[in-house]
């Protein structure tokens, strides 16, 4: 089935300049009880973003104005934990196309490329000039550019290539699904099972 | 050519194409379900208007979202209700097995696949859970996988994955006292860290992981993920293959035979080359906690959390947010602290051999007023277990009490829920903010810690109360 199409996104961005961000904060457990895909965002660091009384945490970056965009930038190591694809669901929901980071968790990486999501993995070095241009002027624009693998801030001119497969990077440009890819390969599927297992 | 890894050996006997440049298709053997990871899933294939491809290798049960308490009643969680009667709604459309509330089978998804000899070694198997790594224990590569894979499994009964690296962690010599297989994996992970096995498989060997039991094995796969790894896997033995025989779907006489022999080639070739090898010594490993906010957290019970200055400048501003959030001084001493909880369950110690250590270390002895204990076992395999051996009954005297089966607090999915600032030993696998309930505070330790704790009321070595 097919997906948001995703090619280039220029936008400021959102730091959350903390590592090891794991999927229990990003979309706390109580909130996996539902059975569609849609409404997570509301949640999206729920216990982060708001008191025990439903009060918004004004210290909380996406509770304050002075921050916004469709790019969220991150301490290394995000989405550690739990498998819960809800994570990326309630990330993407929000509005955010592209996650920035030094280092991503497996299972998160896979999750968010399944949803549209880009996981942008950057060198230590050039999240941390991110993180300091961000605080410096929060309208800093950041261009990333899935077609040549480029990640640029443009008032600098600063820029860096990410990795990503040549399958995963085809999929995300043209909104292709991995499920459809195996359905097409079924008969192959049939015959390794039946000689293979 | 170098000999092949146990991992390789596996992998690649169940891909069934490459992609260039991209992912390989893997065969998945068992694919396990349960109320949570599922729903969109079976939506997702409904809406291409196909059916469960394999259902023969598909087993669903609920566990994450249910009562730990009157089962055999309506779930009274709206919205919990709702999921549970969903996954048997999915499963009779598709025909797939349901072992149900009240079933004799069910019990959390990693619990029951091995104890009914779903598990097996030499397989692929997949969960939407993180701690599918669990079944690693057996020699099979396991993993936990998204909602969107789930529906690759259900729709084609394969996935698209990218090969991961290989590692081996090799722990050698005897355990010492009061030390579990817990504190081998909490030992790991404090020295590679959270991260540190992001991006691989790894392979446990050595004299100290062949000496545990099956239920040892499973506790330290289970964790694999906790370091970031994909999955974690131990070569199969005759302590693998006496676990599986006469279990309700082990092969039986000359086909388990057959079998054996065919799982007996599932070893690491000795000229085998590993991205990653790292070597420990088992005497160096004392009983662990953790006192911050992710699993990599974790010290010996006797030490000291960390000072400031011992800490990595790159892992900082986590240090510093967790310390807050567990309200611990840094370098301050960690036995000591008064406890309010201990929870002993979930996929990573709900076995029936942490039963049994708790019950023998609480026999005699009591809990102590001020600590609230939940003891809830992983499966209604592992309950009737405990029932039959007296376990249940040395509990109570103790004045525990055991619960039913369910993920329960490990994930406060349910009403186990341990309140805002309240400190819990648990046995469970995660200790990120607000993972028992919102502002819980969780240390991670094995069984035999947890029962110390809730004996004398504050963190205890339980090597220091053992002969």
């Amino acid at each position: 089935m097919a997906r948001d199409k995703f090619n280039t996104v220029q936008s400021s961005a959102v730091p959350l300049p903390i590592e090891n961000v794991d999927t229990d904060q990003i979309i706390p457990a109580r909130f996996l009880k539902a059975t569609t895909r849609d409404g997570f965002g509301e949640n999206l660091f729920r216990d982060w973003r708001f008191t025990n009384s439903n009060e918004p945490k004004t210290d909380f970056i996406l509770n304050d104005n002075t921050y916004k965009g469709s790019i969220l930038v991150c301490g290394k190591n995000f989405g550690s934990g739990s498998s819960r694809e809800h994570a990326a669901w309630a990330i993407y929901d929000y509005g955010f196309k592209v996650v920035v980071s030094s280092f991503f968790a497996d299972i998160f990486k896979n999750n968010a490329l399944n949803n549209g999501l880009l996981p942008v993995q950057v060198s230590e070095a050039f999240l941390s000039e991110l993180f300091e241009l961000i605080a410096s002027d929060p309208k800093t624009v950041i261009e990333v550019n899935l077609g040549k693998q480029e990640i640029s801030i443009l008032s600098s001119g600063k820029s860096e290539k990410f990795d990503i497969s040549s399958y995963k990077k085809e999929c995300m440009i043209n909104g292709y699904d991995d499920i459809d890819y195996l359905l097409n390969i079924k008969d192959q599927i049939e015959t390794f099972e039946k000689s293979s297992i | 050519m170098a000999g092949k890894t146990l991992f390789d050996k596996i992998w690649d006997a169940h891909v069934v194409n490459e992609i260039p440049d991209g992912p390989s298709v893997l065969f998945i053997d068992k694919h396990l379900v349960h109320e949570v990871t599922s729903p969109q899933a079976f939506a997702g294939i409904d809406a291409r208007g196909i059916k469960v491809f394999r259902p023969e290798r598909t087993v669903a049960t609920p566990d994450h979202n249910i009562p730990t308490v009157d089962q055999h009643l309506s779930i009274k969680d709206e919205l919990s209700r709702f999921q549970v009667n969903k996954l048997t709604e999915n499963c009779e459309k598709h025909g797939v097995t349901l072992y149900g509330l009240n079933h004799p089978f069910q019990g959390i998804v990693h619990v029951i696949g091995p104890e009914l000899g779903i598990t097996q070694p030499g397989m692929t198997m997949v969960c939407g859970d993180s701690h599918t790594s669990t079944h690693g224990a057996f020699g099979s590569v396991a993993f936990g996988i998204g909602t969107s894979e789930v529906e690759m499994v259900l729709a084609t009964q394969c996935i698209l994955q990218p090969k991961p690296k290989r590692m081996r962690i090799n722990v050698e010599g005897e355990l010492g006292k009061g030390v579990s297989a817990k504190d081998i994996i909490l030992y790991i992970i404090a020295k590679i860290s959270a991260s540190g096995g992001t991006g691989y498989f790894i392979e446990f060997a050595g004299s100290a992981i062949r000496n545990l039991s099956m239920e040892g094995r499973m506790t330290v796969c289970n964790m694999s993920i906790e370091s970031g790894a994909r999955g974690g896997l131990i070569a199969p033995d005759d302590i693998t293959f006496e676990y599986i025989k006469g279990r309700e779907f082990a092969p039986e006489g000359d086909d388990f035979d057959k079998a054996v022999k065919k799982w007996k080639e599932l070893y690491t070739e000795d000229d085998a080359v590993f991205d990653k090898e790292i070597n420990y010594d088992a005497a160096d490993i004392a009983p662990m906690i953790t006192y911050g906010t992710n699993p990599g957290m974790g010290a010996k019970i006797s030490e000291h959390i960390p000072a400031e200055s011992e800490v990595e400048p790159g892992n900082l501003a986590s240090y510093k947010k967790s310390l807050k959030y567990m309200g611990f001084e840094a370098g301050s001493a960690i036995a000591g602290n008064p406890v309010d909880y201990i929870f002993v369950g979930s996929c990573t110690n709900g076995r029936i051999e942490d039963l049994r250590e708790v019950a023998n270390f609480v026999k005699g002895r009591k809990k102590a007023d001020s600590v609230t204990a939940w003891i809830v076992p992983g499966s209604k395999q592992v309950e009737k277990q405990a029932n039959e051996e007296g376990i249940t009954q040395i509990l109570e005297e103790a004045g525990f009490k055991l619960r039913q089966p369910g993920c329960s607090a490990c994930l406060a999915m349910n009403d186990d829920k341990i309140p805002a600032g309240k400190l819990a030993v648990a046995t469970s696998n995660r200790n990120f903010e607000g993972r028992q309930g919102p502002g819980a505070r969780t240390m991670l330790a094995s069984p035999l810690t947890a029962a110390a704790a809730a004996i004398t009321g504050v963190i205890t070595d339980p090597s220091t109360l053992i002969n």
